[in-house]
């Protein structure tokens, strides 16, 4: 609901994005995708570049024709309708704030469109900006702004409208790391408080899982997996998700009667009915940790420490085991007796994991986030 | 790196050349011009030579010049914004706009006998095309001519602000809900403004320093500043007339830079918003 | 993963319909426009030319075709020595060569210099080299009066003529130079040559210049089209080059055609140097989409 301070509310709406296909010439940006938000919620997408993300956020907007599907917003079609009769409020990478205009005169800009008379405009923009905590810089100019400053005008204007959607096109990429996490989250608060239905692109997968309600990772034009955070993160439908979202250690493994055998540890299976034979298991580096010192020390998980990188909390050890290598993510404290060139006995923790048959370019080894 | 005596020679020193060059060849003349403008034949310094700037044919000269200068300029900066546009809109890389760009490049300098000989074949009393009566009228059949440098040269000067406007402006003033009308009302247009005034004052100070053109085309009636100059300068009838030559002169100077500082100005806001 | 089909819609196989939306209309109306533009553009350009062309062709009569325009330039007999047109346009290209290589000797070094070591005075550089545009060459012609009667005395060439020449071009060399270097992080790379053990001769010959070609190709074709185009200074100083030639040919001999041909080359000429210096440039432009 956007609530304006009189307290005036207006119901949150669903999107439906039903068959939706692009082309241009012969590349395929979008392939026959369907998506539903749900009313208040905010939808991420994430993916590589070229995945048909921004594409499809485009196409919601008006900005670019859809060559098949439609479009539904609050039960209403609006495939055929242009773009400036939408009521979606946009922001944009970046540069997108008027420069010949101040802050509040970028803010107003939609009311002035409407028609709102001056005094209601200036009161509703001033709102706004106090929304995102900038209503003292209302007189200043854009270029007289830092881009996070820059980022949060452009969100005030796009509220301002009172849209029924909010789109947001990768607002974040443009910024420095640490402008970006506190932005992001003064996103989500104000997206939160708003109640609007929110479809935010971008390729930073800790952003997506950070702020969405849900995340759908797309890959060549299509939705590889539509859900929540956790779910995308720990139960990943495809290979591409399980390796796009965090880090992934591929090891080879035996299936048998419903487990993998991976190194020497018997691991639930994900997904039913995976015919017997070898695979490729997919492992987070979470659920490898050290082997406690009262099991075998003949586990076929023992190797030579490369490298230990310090992230904070945890510390991600890097792990030559003789024939590929493995990465564990463990608690600093626990990390502290390693070193590069120490020995050390691994295990994986029988959390239920992905399998991959298919022999996908790259040895069987840690896999990178792309 | 040569390591050793530290050399005590300021770096600016490596910009004399130019500057006195500079100095020699540009400053030196303009300030003879702007000295002698206030000398009397007898060598002393005397504000006598200005009064005939006040004198109404004189005035009638200065007139002449701007109000040919004026209009090339408003027609040249319609038109030619009209072509700048149309140039960038189309693909960056392609065709039509390198062969527009050349043209313009080539086409903004050009100018003299060549360019009103080809009007007078074209358009004359004995014109391949036909004949226009109004050739030989001032300013009309003038400023046709004037069009063909000063189109050109608005498509050099203004094409760069057309390519500078952001398609993300045009994209939120319509996710916004702007029409075409309104973002060209409200963003568009008031972002193109200063760059297109300045165009403008640049392409007026183009047509008011011309003077090859206008004389081939008629060079028995002197209608602008430049061609009495010519007059005054080719007919010496002691130095009394120097002095004259050298007072239009200074008067050219003077509005000249005063339209070009306006220019400058403007480009600075344009740049600051263009970029 | 999203799993709904649409109802009705076959797979990949259709080939893309033409689209019909908002934006491909709004595309169509827009090529329409910039077609019309050009068509109407084009002939306002065109036409004057062709006119040139044909004129340049005209016979003794009105209406007839002939070369002997063209076979006048090119041939000249030799008891009267080479014809002043030929003389004329040989002085002018030659004034065209010297004055760009002086041109760039002269400027190149001092913006380079000025954009490494001497950022201050940038903005003097700059109001100087646009200054020329400020002051008509007929002030100009006024005040240069003097300073050519004393040169008079050791040069009777039209050659001297350069020394004024590279002030007319100035303004556009330096435009299109400041263009090319700005477009560069000279900076940077000047440090990087340094740290790497270069001197300052070679950071300017060696790693700056090399990246300006395109900038310094188009100073030069534009100091060569104004060389080639100047007419007033020349005549007020009672030389003869190229324009002052045609001038005096257009007034004393009614054989226009010459004119024409002879323009109508040294016009193509630069046209096609510029348009084949345009494709020969590398378009940077822009940032890439997100």
């Amino acid at each position: 609901m956007t609530r304006t301070r009189d307290g005036a509310a207006r119901t949150a709406v669903e999107v439906r994005l039903e068959g939706l296909s692009r082309h241009y010439g012969a590349v395929v940006a979008l392939d026959h995708l369907d998506l539903i938000l749900q009313p208040g919620e905010l939808v991420a997408l994430l993916g590589p570049s070229g995945c048909g993300k921004t594409t499809t956020l485009r196409l919601l907007a008006g900005l670019e024709d859809t060559d098949t599907g439609s479009i539904t917003v609050g039960g209403r079609d609006i495939t055929r309708l242009p773009a400036n009769r939408r009521d979606m409020g946009m922001v944009f990478q970046a540069y997108s704030l008027f420069p010949h205009m101040t802050v509040r005169q970028n803010v107003a800009f939609g009311l002035r469109l409407r028609r709102v008379s001056a005094a209601d405009r200036d009161k509703r923009a001033l709102e706004m900006l106090e929304l995102v905590g900038l209503s003292a810089q209302a007189d200043r100019y854009p270029n007289q702004l830092s881009g996070g400053q820059q980022q949060r005008v452009a969100l005030a204007r796009a509220l301002a409208i009172e849209p029924q959607v909010l789109l947001l096109d990768e607002p974040l990429s443009a910024l420095d790391a640490k402008v970006r996490a506190q932005l992001r989250d003064q996103i989500r608060r104000i997206q939160l408080e708003v109640g609007i239905t929110t479809l935010f692109v971008t390729h930073d997968q800790e952003e997506a899982l950070a702020i969405a309600d849900r995340v759908g990772v797309m890959k060549e034009g299509r939705i590889e997996q539509l859900a929540p955070p956790t779910e995308v993160y720990s139960r990943p439908a495809t290979s591409f998700v399980a390796e796009f979202v965090g880090l992934t250690n591929r090891l080879d493994g035996e299936v048998s009667g419903g487990q993998v055998t991976v190194r020497g540890c018997t691991l639930p299976l994900m997904e039913q009915n995976v015919p017997d034979g070898r695979v490729v298991a997919l492992v987070r580096p979470e659920a490898v940790t050290m082997a406690s010192h009262t099991s075998e020390e003949s586990s076929p998980l023992v190797g030579t420490v490369i490298a230990v990188t310090f992230l904070g909390a945890t510390s991600r050890v890097t792990v030559d085991l003789g024939d590929t290598t493995v990465m564990a993510q463990l608690t600093t404290s626990d990390a502290a007796t390693l070193s590069a060139g120490s020995r050390v006995a691994l295990t994986i923790r029988p959390d239920p994991v992905l399998v991959s048959t298919s022999s996908e370019p790259g040895a069987a080894g840690a896999g990178e986030e792309a | 790196m040569r390591a050793g005596r530290r050399l005590s020679i300021p770096n600016w020193i490596g910009t004399v050349p130019f500057f006195g060059y500079v100095a020699v060849f540009l400053l030196w003349p303009t300030g003879i011009v702007v000295y002698d403008a206030f000398k009397n034949p007898a060598g002393n310094f005397t504000l006598s030579g200005l009064t005939a700037l006040g004198n109404s044919q004189v005035r009638g000269y200065f007139i002449g010049s701007f109000k040919l200068s004026l209009i090339s300029a408003v027609i040249g900066a319609a038109f030619g914004a009209i072509l700048a546009y149309a140039i960038a809109a189309g693909n960056p890389d392609g065709m039509i706009r390198r062969l527009y760009l050349s043209v313009s490049g080539v086409l903004a300098q050009f100018g003299g006998v060549t360019l009103a000989f080809a009007f007078l074949v074209l358009i004359g009393p004995v014109g391949l095309l036909f004949h226009a009566g109004w050739y030989f009228n001032f300013p009309w059949g003038i400023t046709l001519i004037y069009a063909y440098f000063q189109i050109p040269l608005m498509v050099l000067v203004f094409l760069p602000a057309i390519d500078g406007l952001r398609v993300q402006w045009r994209e939120a003033s319509e996710s916004l809900g702007s029409s075409t009308w309104q973002y060209w009302r409200y963003v568009g247009g008031p972002l193109l403004m200063p760059a297109f005034l300045g165009a403008l004052l640049l392409l007026f100070a183009n047509a008011l320093s011309a003077y090859a053109t206008i004389q081939a085309w008629e060079d028995q009636v002197p209608y602008t500043v430049p061609q009495q100059i010519y007059n005054s300068m080719s007919s010496e009838v002691g130095l009394a007339n120097i002095n004259y030559a050298d007072v239009l002169a200074l008067g050219m100077v003077v509005l000249v830079a005063i339209v070009m500082t306006g220019y400058a100005l403007l480009g600075r806001r344009a740049a600051r918003w263009l970029r | 993963m999203a799993a709904v089909t649409s109802v009705g819609e076959t797979p990949l196989a259709a080939p893309a319909k033409r689209p019909v939306g908002m934006q491909a209309r709004r595309r169509r109306r827009l090529n329409l426009f910039r077609y019309v533009v050009f068509t109407v553009f084009g002939l306002f350009i065109v036409l004057p030319l062709l006119a040139m062309a044909r004129f340049s062709l005209e016979g003794a009569k009105l209406g007839t075709w002939s070369l002997s325009a063209y076979r006048q330039i090119a041939s000249y007999s030799s008891s009267e020595g080479i014809p002043p047109l030929i003389s004329a346009v040989e002085i002018t290209l030659e004034l065209a060569v010297i004055t760009s290589g002086v041109m760039l000797v002269l400027v190149v070094p001092t913006m380079i210099w000025i954009r490494l070591r001497v950022r201050w005075l940038a903005r003097t550089m700059e109001f100087l080299s646009l200054l020329p545009l400020t002051i008509p060459p007929i002030v100009l012609v006024v005040g240069l009066g003097p300073i050519y009667d004393k040169i008079q005395h050791l040069s009777l060439s039209a050659l001297m003529l350069f020394w004024v020449y590279v002030i007319l071009a100035l303004p556009y060399a330096y435009r299109a130079l400041a263009a090319g270097l700005s477009s560069i992080d000279a900076i940077t790379l000047s440090e990087a040559a340094r740290s790497l053990g270069a001197s300052w001769f070679s950071v300017i010959v060696r790693v700056i210049v090399p990246n300006m070609w395109d900038a310094i190709l188009n100073a030069l074709l534009l100091t060569c089209a104004l060389v080639l185009g100047e007419f007033t200074i020349a005549f007020f100083l009672l030389y003869v080059n190229l324009q002052v030639e045609l001038y005096s040919i257009s007034r004393n001999t009614p054989d226009a055609g010459v004119i024409f041909s002879t323009s109508f080359a040294a016009l193509l000429f630069t046209f096609v140097l510029l348009l084949i210096l345009s494709f020969a440039r590398r378009r940077r432009r822009g940032f890439p989409r997100g």
